[in-house]
């Protein structure tokens, strides 16, 4: 991708970003009505909030036509940054600059089990923005991508009687199905059958030449060196290195094979 | 922050360019790019809304399917839930306590019905307003779209549910001989203007809810209290006809929004519940709730549009 260095465009800038999670009732260990009671009746700022420091002071700029890999280990922040960049976590200090709309590529907190997979299918793109033009026109191809029906009329039953397999592949069908600036992936996408696996690969080769930046959360480092020609690694909310994907994976192997 | 900082990788990727040395900021001013997640204006935020019109739609009516879906009866319920209801003030107002006090013997079930249902509308509306955002983090965490789409959709959902109770309403109308007559279309303006009272609610509630999840514990209570104080099982100028209140605390408790609207709903479909029942200046008071309190809820939840996500 040594040819879009040229058109250095930044998409995204993080600028000494920090997220900050509150999490309510968790203060002590000691989870009992009286305990609770005490903490309010205790003086002192945000009684019985525990915070969570997840990403720490991080800052990097991202330009057009890079694939930007997320590293580091488990609770490491690589969601959390995500989510912070495409706006939908408030930072608690720093900023993050973009062009256009990041979106995280997911819809599953949209759908709703009880529902056919028909009506989630149109639901779950008109939670991403599309117009219900744009759902109807896709419709078809949402489904049989997904090949919900290839074994029966399934899409008319509610989500809640599909394999867990089926779900998945219904979820990515969706959440796949719209073109974004900014794109962000969050690992696990490898769902589904060995078929579909292959099918869902290539859909997110697709969205990516279409994208202007990706960025990539995965544990796996050969999906990583595939996909990506820089990386981000977190360590404890910290960046720890951020530069091309082989100098930065050849560090992390190190690091991880100790 | 180790190894490598960050300025030292771009130069090792890139030839030096003009941008070097620029602030974040003012790298982001020379590109155009703005603040990601910031609050837009209350112009653009109506636009925006406008724009997931089918969005907020379609949730509202994919909650109110989602409700009954495992039931054996499915969506009969939507109808036998408020009549059950119903059935159970009867027997406790109407036959055991008697509160039909100051009200025709023949249009006290009526009259009950529609307090009962015009309040659960408002009530419900608020308790689905107090868990619209802090019920759903999920969702706004990771998806983008006007945080008001949830509380505004989760007040048309009750909307609707309360379509499904109309039905009820109409046969029950019709059973104490009240028959369809031109009155009936001011049930209209009046449930419009309940439902934007109620959407202001819901949208306060949700800011609060968000911040402090303790109030879905605490509203039940609060709203019971309300319910007993706006008239649904009774009359207030007929309770407080032979207490020692003065006149003023009478009209005020019959000007508090729930009982203004049940009146006017009342006043539209009862035959024998006429204008002395309601109190001066009702649609007035209509209008004004419905005013002040979708407008404050509406700017209230926009202020805090960008801190939704948090935890």
């Amino acid at each position: 991708m040594a040819e879009q260095q040229a058109d250095r465009r930044p998409t995204v800038i993080a600028d000494d970003l920090h997220i900050v999670y509150r999490v309510n009732g968790a203060k002590s260990g000691k989870g009992s009505a009286t305990a609770a009671l005490s903490r309010i009746l205790r003086r002192g700022e945000e009684r019985g909030v525990r915070k969570v420091h997840a990403v720490r002071g991080v800052s990097f700029v991202a330009y057009r036509g890079e694939a930007i890999g997320l590293i580091g280990s488990n609770g490491s922040g690589k969601s959390t940054l995500l989510r912070a960049i495409a706006g939908l976590l408030p930072a608690e200090s720093g900023k993050v600059y973009t062009d256009g709309q990041p979106s995280l590529l997911g819809v599953n907190a949209a759908l709703m089990n009880d529902l056919t997979g028909e009506r989630n299918v149109i639901l779950g793109g008109l939670a991403m923005g599309m117009t219900r033009e744009q759902v109807k026109a896709r419709y078809q191809e949402i489904v049989d991508f997904s090949g919900i029906n290839e074994k029966g009329d399934f899409i008319t039953l509610p989500m809640r009687t599909y394999s867990s397999g089926m779900a998945a592949r219904l979820r990515f069908s969706i959440a796949a199905a719209k073109d974004h600036d900014v794109l962000m992936i969050d690992e696990a996408l490898a769902t589904g059958d060995r078929k579909f696996q292959k099918r869902s690969e290539a859909r997110i080769r697709e969205l990516r030449k279409e994208a202007g930046t990706v960025f990539l959360v995965s544990h796996n480092n050969k999906s990583i060196r595939d996909t990506c020609n820089r990386v981000l690694w977190l360590e404890r909310g910290e960046l720890r290195m951020d530069g091309p994907t082989d100098e930065v994976l050849k560090e992390y192997e190190k690091f991880t094979g100790k | 922050m180790s190894e490598t900082t960050h300025d030292g990788q771009v130069a090792v990727t890139a030839p030096p360019s003009p941008d070097e040395g620029l602030t974040a900021a003012e790298l982001a001013a020379k590109y155009g790019l703005s603040v990601s997640g910031a609050r837009p204006t209350l112009v653009e935020y109506v636009r925006q809304l406008w724009d997931r019109r089918h969005f907020i739609l379609a949730f509202s009516r994919a909650k109110l399917t989602a409700q009954y879906s495992q039931a054996k009866l499915g969506q009969l319920w939507q109808v036998a839930t408020p009549l059950l209801n119903a059935l159970v003030y009867f027997f406790i107002f109407g036959l055991l306590l008697g509160a039909r006090k100051g009200i025709p013997h023949d249009i006290y079930v009526p009259f009950l019905v529609t307090g009962v249902f015009v309040f659960t509308f408002t009530q419900s509306s608020v308790l689905a307003g107090v868990r619209a955002i802090s019920g759903n983090l999920g969702l706004v965490r990771a998806l983008h779209f006007p945080r008001a789409s949830l509380p505004i959709s989760f007040a048309l959902q009750q909307l609707q549910q309360l379509l499904y109770s109309m039905i009820v309403l109409v046969l029950i109308m019709v059973a104490f001989g009240s028959y369809p007559s031109l009155s009936w279309l001011l049930v209209v303006p009046a449930l419009t203007l309940q439902f934007v009272f109620n959407t202001g609610l819901a949208l306060i509630f949700a800011r609060m809810g968000s911040k402090t999840p303790d109030l879905a514990q605490l509203m039940p209570f609060v709203l019971r209290t309300w319910l007993y104080a706006s008239g649904v099982m009774f009359s207030i100028p007929a309770m407080l006809a032979d207490k020692d209140v003065p006149g003023w605390l009478t009209e005020a408790l019959q000007w508090n929004p729930a009982a203004v609207y049940m009146d006017l709903i009342r006043f539209a479909l009862i035959d024998g519940y006429g204008s002395s029942y309601l109190p001066p200046h009702v649609w007035l008071f209509a209008v004004g709730w419905a005013v002040v309190i979708g407008a404050v809820g509406f700017v209230y939840f926009w202020k805090a549009e960008e801190r939704y996500g948090r935890g």
